[in-house]
């Protein structure tokens, strides 16, 4: 029983940052129908910056623990959004009349930039990030060992899926996004700006894989140039899993995909955890072909 | 004069479309323009909305160039359009549709006055309201894409093809309420296929051909002119 629940909630914990980087991809996808390749390198930064803020300002011991992480991670998320933006407007403005094929290739180079980028500023090697910022506290619900910062990793995502999901149901800019995700013409004529609305979705998607990058420093300790590659296609796989496009979908893809390799890693094989998570996958799309959350109703012509 | 077109020039890649045309609109009237498959209407109406680069030309309102301005700056200036097609966002509820329409408009008073009035003018929209919008109907789809452009606040409406796919009796009710939309002072320009309607509704007609205007006058004697008979009317009745 322990053992399943420490996979349960590590899988939880997982999944919880697969999702914030899914949201990036789907919420890209969703307006621009284009699959952003550079978005998991923008979960990097989010590692490196939040690294280097965290080493040069040392906020956790001017502010205490847990307000100087919360502070660290909004300036992360500022910055990697602000990074976002730069890169739509480097990468992808210039090429939105081109075919799509073209986008994607920008993409793939944006990719390869900034984990080259990455690895000259910081090197080729793992970085440390300190250890004990946060305390190694081990809480027992019902009996059960649960470290702390498992259950922060999946509150806080918990908690930025929720904001979002409020902000894009409920506000009047989320309901412009979403109209702007269906019909960019038809939501220029309700005179939204539509070049604005991409800034937004570029701010607000590389913000949330930024966070997601500070998390990942913080719960493992080590970050890696590379470490992008493997976290963006496995949140690109949660996002196809949910339904591409689909905010809703990207965040049940992401858990799911967390707790699918987590349970697979325990029960059946760790060397095959990647090949269970895909296979699940593939399983999910034959039966149905636009992921769980896709398509919540056919449009009529 | 409210809306002023100077020889406006439009091209789809290198293929003019629009070759010059020369239309005008005055406070409070129904213009429509007609014309077959591939004239330029809906050309004409997107190069108003700022949906086309304009090529050459000129289209004013008020005097101010409306060519100039990017298309959330001509909706605020006050000209909305239901488009070809409709084009409602199928999976966004018919409210938030609506409430999409007055997305320049900051003032809750004014947002309830106008919804209320939509709700008049189209009940079926109001029984809708939590409905998403790509399971209404093809008539009241195209009701809540006048409703939505509506809420806009226009002081020019532009309708391209309302009547496109609707039963008869259905093109009566929207084009009853396009003449009530107009006595309450909002300048109407649309563009129609079914000419018979649209110049029994409008004040005043243009006829486009292949991206030329090629005649313009009253609907009166457009109604009773042999060459629109014959190739508009379906022949002499």
């Amino acid at each position: 029983m322990e053992f399943f629940f420490q996979q349960l909630t590590n899988g939880l914990a997982i999944g919880g940052i697969y999702a914030l980087i899914a949201l990036g991809y789907t919420m890209v996808y969703g307006v621009l129908k284009l699959i952003n390749f550079a978005h998991g390198d923008l979960f990097t930064m989010g590692a490196y910056l939040g690294l280097t803020l965290l080493t040069s300002l040392a906020l956790h011991q001017h502010l205490g623990a847990f307000p100087g992480v919360i502070v660290l991670a909004v300036m992360v998320m500022g910055l990697v959004g602000i990074i976002g933006i730069l890169l739509d407007q480097a990468a992808y403005r210039p090429l939105r009349e081109s075919p799509r094929l073209s986008a994607v290739v920008s993409a793939l180079g944006a990719s390869i930039f900034f984990q080259n980028l990455v690895m000259m500023v910081y090197g080729a090697k793992y970085q440390y990030y300190p250890k004990n910022i946060l305390p190694k506290t081990v809480i027992t619900i019902m009996g059960l060992p649960i470290p702390l910062m498992r259950i922060l990793i999946l509150l806080t995502s918990v908690f930025m899926m929720v904001a979002l999901y409020l902000f894009i149901q409920k506000s009047k800019v989320g309901t412009a996004i979403r109209a702007a995700a269906i019909d960019q013409g038809a939501a220029r004529l309700m005179g939204i700006n539509v070049n604005r609305v991409i800034m937004l979705v570029f701010f607000i998607g590389p913000a949330l894989g930024g966070a997601a990058g500070l998390m990942v420093g913080l719960y493992y300790g080590q970050i890696n140039f590379t470490m992008g590659w493997v976290y963006g296609l496995k949140a690109f796989t949660a996002a196809i899993l949910g339904g591409i496009g689909n905010i809703p979908g990207a965040m049940v893809g992401g858990i799911l995909l967390g707790l699918i390799e987590s349970l697979g890693a325990a029960y059946i094989s760790l060397a095959w955890k990647d090949a269970i998570a895909f296979c699940v996958l593939i399983a999910i799309l034959i039966v149905r072909p636009t992921g769980l959350l896709g398509e919540r109703v056919a449009e009529k012509i | 004069m409210l809306l002023e077109i100077k020889n406006l020039r439009v091209k789809y890649g290198n293929v003019e479309a629009l070759h010059g045309i020369n239309i005008r609109v005055e406070e409070g009237e129904i213009v429509t323009i007609l014309g077959a498959n591939g004239a330029g209407k809906s050309t004409t109406l997107n190069a108003i909305c700022g949906l086309m680069k304009i090529s050459g030309g000129e289209i004013l309102f008020r005097g101010s160039p409306l060519h100039k301005m990017p298309a959330d700056q001509i909706v605020k200036e006050g000209i909305t359009q239901s488009p070809e097609g409709r084009r409602v966002f199928g999976t966004l509820t018919v409210r938030e549709n609506l409430n999409l329409g007055a997305f320049t408009i900051n003032d809750p008073r004014k947002n309830k006055k106008n919804l209320d009035w939509i709700f008049r003018l189209f009940p079926r929209l109001e029984e809708r309201s939590g409905q998403l919008a790509g399971t209404l109907s093809g008539g009241e789809q195209q009701m809540l894409a006048i409703g939505r452009a509506l809420m806009g606040q226009p002081r020019i409406l532009l309708l391209d093809e309302p009547s496109l796919g609707l039963a008869p009796i259905l093109v009566k009710t929207i084009f009853d309420t396009v003449k009530e939309i107009n006595k309450s002072g909002v300048t109407v320009v649309l563009v129609e296929q079914n000419a018979r309607v649209a110049l029994k509704l409008a004040h005043r007609g243009y006829v486009m051909e292949v991206g030329n205007i090629v005649m313009e006058d009253s609907a009166a004697s457009l109604l009773s002119n042999p060459d629109v008979q014959n190739a508009y009317l379906g022949g002499k009745k």
